[in-house]
């Protein structure tokens, strides 16, 4: 039997095939998730994941020296021919040591901190090189896996980066997985710029001056001057004011305040026209005020991407249509880019359905199967011939 | 002292000395071993669910220890046999077990249960409300049974630091423990000072001692385990394991209070059963403990609780206030 035709038999039956490893991957999901791993702190989740690894008899498993964990399951194709494809999820979550990481598993969902985002694309990761064991399916490529850390925020994909830049793995193709949505399909990335903008009010300020003195109104006005900004309808561009934070006590005139933002567009341009804008706008309110107003920019991304007809997309979009899964395009800001970067054609997919809240993520225990066999297919279509 | 303090070097485990889970299944094998876990619920639908999955993923698929996992449940009125059985545990109501008997409510009837239920030559019993579940909790329990043939009983028990200074940290087991059973046990059973937490929920025993002690229904099982087995078999019997940390709903303090109601009741019962009431040499060292590092030692504290007689017995006083 070919390769293609393994795979159209494996999609035929993969769901009901795949129930069989329920527990296995819940538990993977629940031990993965309760270790908290801020970003910087991944550590122990690392080395759960290394474990996993080993146990599965990955003897090429490690925690380079970017603390990224890298696990490697050697494909039996010959050696001189033999590619690598890689698939990766961040390590890392939102979420502080100090909260309370404990998961609740019902009937039908799991519910706890950064359970999707991204415990279930980690568990995952963890469950797969048993899984293929198990089935039986032996990849003819090398497939390596990356528990990536540093990934969010001030993180800014240090750990992928890293490895990228210092693994002697010749990648050719990749895969990330995030936890929810299912049918998620991101290949290519969206230009991004990350910034926080400080507003403080200087030591020397005449005190004794009634009412006007307070970071917060000087950060009012950046935002409102900010919000003035005209973006372009295409191509599609957006400003994202995420985060706020300034002031101790309702009676005392704010020392500082901050404003966490970010540029995203598909151009470039567009990202940078954006930026120095608001660079002008900083300096502008600072004159203005006498306050001191800064702006540090912690991220940038360019946009970049595989083209949809590109073979990679090609496979998953056959495989998610012979799973029934409803394909919904978005372009990305995580992972991706960095591959993108390095030129190395890569999706994003996403595992099952859900909601992110605030603290609490639900996922639906159900449509995993479905997640799984589109990365297991994805993967094997890959290995059949579909390297780029 | 010097002996008890050899049988805690001897035997008190942490449940990492025990991570090699194939060399573990591979002594069970051996020894043609069946293992049966029971967990004993009352309306525990937010943590069952967790406990079952991994304790089948990792005790029953990836290392064959279990053979069997077994919720006997006191009849609940939420969801947690629904989700039970849905993971794949086999759910038991205790009423339908041994049904021709009247039926009694409470913790220790579906621990008795469990031994006519089940098949397993070892039983261990976790409690059902444990949060942070994890694999260890059961082959922590399992490993010292498997490895070693005279041990019968293993205990279960937490690390809860109350303090720290110097590298040397108190350690405790709850309040009824600290405040109840450790100072009674200090009185009439100085051997058994030497179990850490005496009424932690987590232990597995072999079948021929389970066979041989009664249960007392309600609060008081944990307690009676050990005097009885105590009794029966000796402090050799038992072995403890560091399960690390266990997180659970802390109970308000008039619960407390039943409880230690139902163990005093279960220790009276047993110790004049024994006749030890009237025997007892009153002693006056209170056995707590302490740990350095992972070594744990007991602290013998001298508390003498001597009296004055009444004021009307001196002759002082009857001679300054007339009194005759």
């Amino acid at each position: 039997m070919n390769k293609i035709e393994n795979l159209d038999k494996f999609l035929s039956v993969s769901e009901k095939k795949l129930k069989k490893y329920r527990e296995i991957l819940l538990a993977n999901l629940v031990m993965v998730g309760e270790i908290p791993a801020p970003t910087f702190k991944e550590e122990r989740r690392v080395e759960f994941i290394l474990n996993r690894f080993a146990e599965a008899g990955l003897t090429d498993s490690m925690i380079d020296d970017g603390g990224n964990g890298v696990g490697i399951l050697a494909g039996n194709g010959d050696n001189e021919e033999k590619k690598a494809l890689l698939v990766s999820a961040h390590a890392d979550t939102i979420f502080s040591s100090t909260v309370d990481h404990t998961m609740e598993i019902s009937s039908d969902t799991v519910t706890g901190p950064g359970v999707a985002d991204n415990a279930l694309g980690l568990a995952v990761l963890a469950s797969l090189p048993y899984i293929l064991e198990d089935l039986g399916i032996q990849l003819e490529n090398d497939l390596v896996l990356l528990a990536n850390v540093k990934s969010l925020g001030k993180g800014n994909l240090e750990g992928i980066h890293f490895f990228l830049d210092n693994s002697r793995l010749d990648i050719k193709n990749a895969i990330c997985l995030e936890g929810i949505q299912l049918g998620r399909l991101s290949y290519s990335s969206i230009g991004m710029l990350r910034g926080e903008i400080t507003c403080r009010v200087p030591e020397s300020y005449d005190w004794s001056r009634f009412g006007d003195a307070s970071a917060i109104l000087t950060l009012n006005e950046v935002i409102n001057k900010i919000n003035e900004i005209e973006l372009p309808v295409r191509p599609r561009t957006s400003i994202v004011m995420g985060s706020i934070a300034g002031g101790t006590s309702f009676s005392t005139i704010a020392r500082e305040a901050t404003l966490g933002f970010e540029v995203r567009s598909e151009s470039q341009e567009v990202v940078e026209k954006a930026g120095e804008t608001i660079q002008d706008i900083v300096m502008e309110v600072s004159s203005k005020t006498g306050d001191e107003v800064e702006l540090n920019i912690i991220s940038r991304r360019s946009p970049g991407g595989i083209p949809f007809d590109a073979p990679l997309t090609q496979c998953a979009r056959k495989v998610m249509k012979q799973l029934d899964i409803e394909p919904r395009l978005s372009p990305s800001i995580s992972e991706l880019a960095a591959l993108i970067e390095k030129q190395i054609p890569a999706l994003t997919l996403g595992i099952t359905t859900g909601q992110l809240l605030k603290i609490n993520d639900t996922i639906q225990i159900e449509p995993i199967y479905k997640g799984l066999a589109q990365i297991i297919g994805t993967i094997m279509a890959i290995d059949g011939g579909k390297f780029e | 002292m010097s002996n008890l303090q050899s049988w805690i070097d001897n035997n008190t485990y942490h449940h990492s000395e025990f991570w090699d889970l194939k060399k573990l299944v591979e002594i069970k094998e051996k020894k043609n071993l069946k293992i049966s876990l029971c967990l004993p619920t009352l309306n525990e639908e937010k943590t069952i669910g967790k406990e079952v999955i991994i304790f089948k993923s990792e005790m029953m698929e990836r290392y064959p220890l279990l053979d069997e996992i077994a919720v006997i449940d006191s009849g609940s009125t939420d969801k947690t046999l629904e989700v039970a059985k849905n993971y794949g545990a086999d759910t038991y109501l205790a009423s339908d077990i041994l049904p021709h008997l009247e039926p009694k409510r409470g913790k220790g009837e579906n621990l008795w249960k469990a031994i006519y239920q089940l098949k397993g030559d070892i039983i261990v019993y976790v409690d059902a409300d444990i949060s942070n579940i994890h694999p260890r909790f059961v082959y922590g329990l399992l490993a010292p049974l498997i490895y070693r043939d005279e041990v019968k009983y293993v205990k279960g028990f937490y690390d809860r630091p109350l303090a720290l200074s110097g590298g040397i940290r108190s350690t405790g087991g709850g309040r009824v423990t600290e405040i109840l059973v450790r100072p009674l046990f200090s009185l009439f059973f100085p051997d058994l000072t030497t179990i850490i937490q005496p009424l932690s929920g987590e232990y597995a025993v072999r079948r021929e001692i389970l066979e041989e002690i009664a249960f007392p229904i309600g609060y008081g099982v944990e307690t009676s385990h050990l005097i009885d087995v105590y009794s029966k078999f000796g402090l050799e019997a038992f072995a403890q394991t560091d399960l690390d940390k266990r997180v659970h709903e802390n109970k308000p303090t008039q619960d407390l209070g039943k409880m230690s109601f139902g163990i005093l009741q279960t220790f009276i019962k047993r110790a004049k059963a024994l006749g030890i009431l009237e025997k007892a040499d009153h002693t006056t060292i209170l056995r707590q403990f302490q740990a350095k590092r992972d070594h744990y030692e007991q602290k013998l504290i001298e508390i003498i609780e001597d009296e004055r007689p009444p004021m009307i017995d001196m002759e002082e006083y009857r001679k300054k206030f007339n009194r005759k």
